[in-house]
């Protein structure tokens, strides 16, 4: 089971020894608490726990059931966008299959709906059918207000009032992160997949590459 | 004169707080949020303090303009401004620098031109976490730097000495909230073999090291101008920093970034020789400017989840917020180092005692690249990863204090408010750092700029180019395109021409923002902008240009020398990372692909 507790663990004991110069010469008033403390500002100040809907109608806190000690790819959409989203949603559905078993088992891949007055999770289950989305994407729905309130500190706005307001221009970054080690980035929903699927991998630092 | 609401006066930094602190509470009851809101959100803590709302989520409720960022205030000019050290070289690097990449190196190209510029002088540089204080007032942060400093220690270089630098990563995984410890080091802007260039992709990781070949060489040395390279060519000022694809931003803001200068016959460093420009170091200063951020307990803090750019409102120079600099009453070379991550300045000399006097410096290089002579100027703008070398002469403000004061207004990531309300009068700008006049008179032998009738001529740009290529930066769905494309560092998008001449045409279509482009490799000219002839300052060669909105500026490039891969993008860090770039090689044969 994935306990990223201990390959957290891991490394910091890898890099003891380098540290040990700085461990040495303890800093009275630092601003450093460890990683705990850092995950837990970045929670409570991007992160909130809203409640959501899932396409098979299943209650999920945002934060506590979906992203805490996950690493997760996230996008904003809505099941009759015609512009950017087949396009991306086409290219999720690569992702998926790039990164193969270790979609829901180490990678979480959330959509959200931007217009949730439509977006009933039946019509996201018929939405994922059609586009053969496989277990480990979830689909998500929910009370309006907590959707705004999730895009906005999720940064899936646009700093112009009036294109924030159209639907049509809603932002078609994929947001990817490693949630326990507070590694956050984003990039196009239209790059090419083997290239999402890459910089997904950058935030798993049990593939990291040493030698 | 300000007031609280007691009748009792506060100065007008805390009045400006107040007032925005009030107005976020109006915003927010006007909201109706609960008060189980107010705690969702994060706005509450459970002591009920409301905690500053604007510049921690200031996209909470509305896309709010980001100058309601609210950082701890703290007491400005109170710390000297700190001059950074030049770092030393070492005897001898073990194992030996090879062609091919040695174990645990995380190159994966050979060095393609160590043994035609076998490096004279060799570095260790190690980049791990740095306690640093930025401030009496704030503790101590947990940064990361190079040698245990940010900014770390200055490469003092000359044309003609190649170096090698041993970079080891140290790095922890333990980011303290923001960064990744895998890291690839660009040299901005030198004439770089691309497998020594920092390509964003070249990242290594903890544990590893990368050797990087810095020939210091005129471009043309095998081509143009085989032997010597041309001297017209020459570059001054650099720096020296993190560019790892995704995460440049973060690591940068971190404090991963390094200044590297480049002295030959002419820049000598010593003003009785050359072009008798300030001595080195004691009348010559590298400053970098930063704008950033601090949560409620002082703590740095950077905004995981803004694709537009972040501003802050602590405004440093050389790792330190708001110093003062005491100088002599003499010229001084001062070489300004913007690194955002996105806010564009322009600085003024504001004599506070005075503010409708317009006083006049000097500005001789952009980018590093002296001027065909100096220029003078009121003020001088510079955007993420510009320099600009300016001369300041300190005689006329004997025993007064100066202030190097930043008036172009910018409300958010997009840009400077348009002109003409671009420029804000005398004091009501964002004071960087005050100046001192109070040392003693000393000897100045450097000379006079005015007095200074030539530096270098421009290379000629009257070729034809190869191709002529065309650049549409656009933002599809808030996600940066360039000809409709995105990034891959894995997709070469064209090919140039190894020593060819070619023209390169940036349009702006992305609507409200401003974007500091940057192409590695190479200085550029702009031959127009917007079908026009540039101002003065930028008759030059530069390597990061500002394109305005709806701007369309022509380039004009030599490419020559080495072959591989580079990366064209915009600077402002929160682009580039949200990928506003594009892979681009330089091979034996090009291709003239006008829209790559």
């Amino acid at each position: 089971m994935h306990t990223p507790n201990r390959r957290e663990l891991l490394g910091a004991s890898f890099v003891a020894p380098l540290l040990g110069a700085w461990t040495g010469t303890r800093m009275s008033r630092a601003a450093d608490d460890g990683m705990e403390a850092a995950r837990e500002r970045v929670r409570k100040r991007f992160l909130p726990n809203v409640p959501l809907l899932t396409q098979d109608d299943k209650k999920v806190g945002f934060y506590d059931d979906l992203v805490k000690d996950k690493i997760v790819i996230i996008n904003f959409t809505y099941t009759r966008c015609e512009g950017v989203c087949p396009g991306i949603t086409s290219n999720l559905v690569r992702v998926q299959r790039l990164l193969g078993g270790r979609v829901g088992r180490d990678i979480f891949m959330y959509s959200i709906t931007l217009k949730p007055e439509e977006d009933s999770p039946r019509a996201l289950r018929e939405y994922a059918k059609a586009h053969s989305v496989r277990p480990g994407w979830t689909f998500l729905t929910g009370n309006s207000d907590d959707i705004e309130l999730l895009r906005r500190k999720l940064g899936f706005t646009n700093p112009n009032p009036e294109l924030d307001k159209d639907k049509s221009q809603h932002i078609g970054n994929l947001r990817y992160g490693n949630e326990p080690l507070c590694l956050w980035a984003a990039c196009p929903g239209l790059a090419h997949p083997e290239w999402i699927a890459e910089s997904v991998s950058w935030v798993d630092r049990s593939r990291v590459k040493k030698n | 004169m300000y007031f609280n609401v007691f009748g009792q006066r506060v100065s007008r930094t805390k009045y400006r707080e107040m007032a925005a602190a009030a107005k976020n509470r109006r915003e927010l009851i006007a909201a109706q949020l609960s008060r189980r809101d107010l705690v969702k959100m994060g706005l509450l803590t459970g002591t009920g303090y409301l905690v500053s709302k604007g510049g921690l989520s200031a996209r909470a409720k509305s896309p709010l303009p980001l100058d309601q960022l609210a950082s701890p205030p703290v007491t400005p000019f109170i710390e000297p401004l700190h001059i950074i050290p030049v770092k030393e070289p070492v005897q001898v690097l073990q194992p030996a620098p090879s062609v091919a990449p040695l174990p645990h190196e995380g190159r994966t190209r050979p060095h393609q031109a160590l043994n035609v510029f076998r490096p004279k002088k060799f570095y260790k540089v190690r980049q791990h976490v740095t306690p640093s204080r930025v401030h009496p007032e704030l503790p101590e942060q947990v940064l990361w730097g190079f040698d245990g400093m940010t900014p770390g220690p200055t490469y003092v270089a000359r044309y003609g000495e190649p170096i090698l630098v041993r970079n080891f990563n140290e790095l922890p995984p333990d980011n303290g909230g923001f960064g990744l410890n895998s890291v690839t080091t660009h040299l901005h802007n030198g004439h770089t073999p691309s497998e020594s260039d920092g390509f964003p992709c070249d990242f290594f990781e903890l544990g590893q090291f990368y050797d990087q070949h810095y020939p210091n060489v005129l471009a043309g040395i095998l081509s143009t101008h085989p032997g010597t390279g041309d001297i017209r060519e020459s570059l001054s000022t650099l720096w020296y920093h993190d560019h790892r694809v995704d995460f440049t931003s973060q690591n940068t803001y971190k404090g991963l970034l390094v200044f590297y200068l480049l002295f030959n016959e002419f820049d000598t460093a010593n003003e009785t020789t050359g072009f008798h420009l300030p001595s080195f170091p004691e009348f010559d200063v590298p400053m970098v400017f930063a704008d950033k951020v601090f949560d409620e307990d002082g703590r740095l803090f950077f905004d995981l989840f803004n694709i537009d750019g972040i501003l802050g409102d602590r405004f440093m120079v050389n790792g330190k917020i708001q110093p003062f600099f005491q100088v002599h009453p003499r010229r001084y070379r001062f070489r300004w180092l913007n690194v955002g991550p996105s806010r564009f300045q322009e600085f003024f000399l504001t004599d506070l005692g005075n503010s409708s006097a317009h006083n006049l410096y000097w500005q001789i290089a952009n980018d590093g690249n002296l001027l065909p002579k100096p220029v003078q100027v009121e003020s001088v703008r510079i955007g993420v990863a510009e320099r600009m070398d300016v001369i300041i002469d300190f005689s006329q403000f004997a025993g007064k204090s100066i202030y190097l004061e930043n008036r172009l207004k910018q409300l958010d990531g997009r840009g400077p408010v348009p002109a003409p309300d671009d420029i804000l009068p005398a004091g009501a700008g964002n004071l960087v750092m005050r100046f001192d006049v109070m040392l003693p008179a000393v000897q100045d032998q450097s000379d006079d700029p005015a007095r200074i009738t030539k530096f270098y001529d421009l290379p000629d740009t009257a070729v034809e180019p190869a191709v002529v290529r065309t650049f549409r930066f656009d933002r599809l769905n808030g996600e940066w395109s360039i000809n409709g494309t995105f990034m891959d560092c894995n997709r070469t998008r064209f090919r140039v021409k190894q020593n060819t001449a070619e023209h390169w045409v940036l349009g702006n279509f992305s609507g409200d923002w401003q974007h500091p482009i940057h192409i590695h490799l190479e200085e550029h000219q702009i031959l127009t902008r917007n079908r026009m002839p540039p101002p003065t300052v930028e008759v030059s060669r530069k390597d990061v240009t500002r394109l305005r909105q709806n701007e369309r500026v022509e380039l004009f490039f030599r490419f020559r020398d080495f072959t591989g891969r580079y990366p064209l993008h915009c600077h402002n860090m929160i682009h580039e990372d949200h990928a506003m770039m594009l892979r681009w090689d330089i091979e034996p044969d090009g291709d003239t692909n006008i829209s790559p």
